[in-house]
């Protein structure tokens, strides 16, 4: 119990941020056309790949004779850049056919 | 941390916010994407060349690599697909972002693990990133129909089972702070396979709730690791994108009528409930001709089309326009009913018809069309089946009883399109089928409207 007043009282900027963003995400989404939602969650997708900003510190931080490290790492930041050009570029072409009015 | 990179990590999470805000207007979208393109860009940029650390000449040179790796195959990826793959395209992205926490985990755990905190992270990202990586392939696989739905016995307990292990072995590692890294390949070995049983038994017509909430675990995903590095644009990304998926998720499950949990651990199409719902109805069809049917729609003076994850798998996309194109100039007033589930994705049905380029104004949703069946001559519905069950408003004991449908069998005439009396994937009969005012049209949803479109064109 102690050390999860402590974890509170440490991490309280934290908690505060993690809510307020839960909040913001769910207010951004709840009213949304259906005719959106496979953008939308294409696009959320394409967001989720800041995942790679984690995958760009481990193999700064790696040691160059560290090559497990190094391999995960390099593989992470693929996996991760995929996620985002992938995401952001399917969601474009979407959205692009919704432009194509007559 | 560098001030000027904190300032770009802020200025990054903005256009998050102001980019996922404009995605969910018509007019904005595309901007929106772009926004959050552009902070992206940013953000990636900026970690490359404004840290703090010593990094090796060597280390560029990878993560150079790697970038252009990734973002040459996920180009080409994303622009050769064709626009019908989408739901499998979505899915296998979300993967690899998955795939890409669970390796940060990995490597991190052998050099973050000093305190409790820093390894719950680790061991909850690669819990979770294990999970949606192998769970969004499975998704894929079975989208792009190369795996079928696999239950094994029990295996809702075993899920459960498996489960809570995950947990209690990766609690078990945080307090007595192992470092021992056969444990964490045990974890990861575990919690990939969980992934894959997690997704396999799921039914088709369950895959735009699933998808939904992979991507949202993948944004939680990245939002712990964002934890573990102090990092404030992932955290805030991550939340945000987790919080967005999950309430998508819950709008599916509100169009099914279902909860969460009933969605991940009911046995939906494959219980006993189906089964005996099976063969309860009974009755004689009427079947008709396409002539019969381009006659029926000629004289109408408004149609309602019912399009269905039959229509894309047929890629019918185009004909169906075609057709709608052709009794509009007869002046017959078309429209299309969308129903929040058809299809294998959220909004699949939409991008679906936008993508032969039918006006977005003629896709109307379930609420506003509804009211308007009663006025309707004819209804096509096009390989569609649960979304207009009738069995959801009047069988109590139908799985799918109390889902909000499209209420079809209030129109004048119903033309339904299969390609064989087969259940839908939720393997229900449908007493539709059955009803006096409609005609069965059978065979493949491509050939029979292409058939259906010559025959109007020589009236």
């Amino acid at each position: 119990m102690n050390e999860l007043v402590a974890f509170i009282s440490n991490n309280l900027q934290l908690l505060y941020i993690l809510i307020l963003a839960i909040f913001i995400g769910v207010e951004l989404i709840k009213n949304v056309p259906s005719v959106l939602h496979t953008p939308l969650m294409s696009g959320a997708n394409a967001l989720s790949g800041v995942v790679i900003v984690g995958a760009l510190l481990v193999m700064l931080q790696a040691k160059p004779d560290d090559f497990l490290s190094l391999g995960l790492g390099f593989v992470a930041v693929v996996l991760g850049i995929l996620n985002v050009v992938g995401g952001f570029v399917v969601t474009d072409r979407m959205l692009q056919m919704f432009k194509k009015k007559k | 941390m560098n001030i000027t990179l904190s300032i770009i990590y802020l200025i990054t999470t903005i256009t998050f916010v102001i980019g996922l805000k404009m995605l969910g207007h018509p007019e904005t979208a595309k901007k929106g994407n772009l926004i959050s393109g552009v902070g992206m860009g940013l953000a990636i940029v900026a970690t490359i060349f404004l840290h703090d650390f010593e990094v090796p000449f060597i280390n560029y040179i990878l993560i150079g690599a790697a970038l252009l790796v990734g973002t040459v195959i996920g180009y080409l990826i994303a622009m050769k697909v064709a626009m019908t793959k989408m739901p499998e395209l979505v899915s296998l992205f979300n993967g690899f972002g998955g795939g890409s926490a669970l390796l940060i985990g990995l490597v991190e755990f052998g050099n973050y693990s000093e305190d409790a905190t820093q390894t719950s992270t680790i061991i909850a990202a690669i819990i979770i990133g294990s999970i949606t990586f192998t769970g969004s392939l499975i998704a894929w696989a079975k989208l792009n129909g190369s795996m079928k739905d696999i239950r094994l016995p029990h295996y809702n307990l075993i899920n459960n089972l498996i489960i809570l292990a995950l947990i209690a072995f990766g609690a078990y590692i945080v307090m007595y702070d192992s470092t021992n890294l056969m444990l964490i390949y045990l974890l990861l070995a575990a919690s990939l396979g969980y992934g894959v049983l997690f997704v396999i038994p799921i039914g088709g017509a369950d895959m735009p709730v699933v998808i939904s909430l992979l991507n949202s675990l993948t944004g939680i995903a990245a939002a712990i690791t964002g934890i573990l590095y102090g990092n404030m644009v992932m955290m805030v990304g991550g939340i945000l994108v987790g919080s967005a998926g999950l309430i998508l998720t819950f709008i599916m499950c509100n169009a099914m009528n279902r909860s969460l949990s009933n969605v991940i651990f009911g046995a939906f199409g494959g219980g006993d409930l189906a089964i005996a719902a099976v063969g309860k109805t009974g009755g004689t069809i009427k079947k008709t001709t396409a002539s019969d049917s381009a006659i029926l729609l000629n004289y109408a003076s408004k149609v309602v089309i019912v399009p269905g994850y039959g229509l894309a798998v047929a890629q019918a996309q185009h004909v169906i326009h075609e057709l709608e194109e052709l009794l509009t100039k007869k002046g017959v007033d078309v429209s299309y009913a969308i129903h929040p589930v058809a299809g294998r994705m959220p909004g699949h049905m939409n991008v679906l018809l936008a993508e032969s380029n039918v006006n977005y104004d003629k896709l109307i949703e379930m609420d506003n069309i509804n009211p308007q069946f009663p006025n309707t001559d004819v209804v096509l519905v096009v390989g569609a089946n649960d979304v207009v069950n009738p069995a959801a408003h009047n069988d109590p004991s139908s799985p799918i009883y109390g889902m909000p449908i499209l209420d079809v069998e209030n129109a004048k005439h119903i033309i339904v399109n299969k390609r064989s009396m087969n259940a839908g994937y939720a393997g229900i009969e449908n007493e539709l089928f059955f009803n006096q005012k409609t005609s069965m049209l059978f065979g493949d949803a491509k050939s029979a409207l292409t058939e259906l479109v010559s025959e109007l064109k020589n009236m």
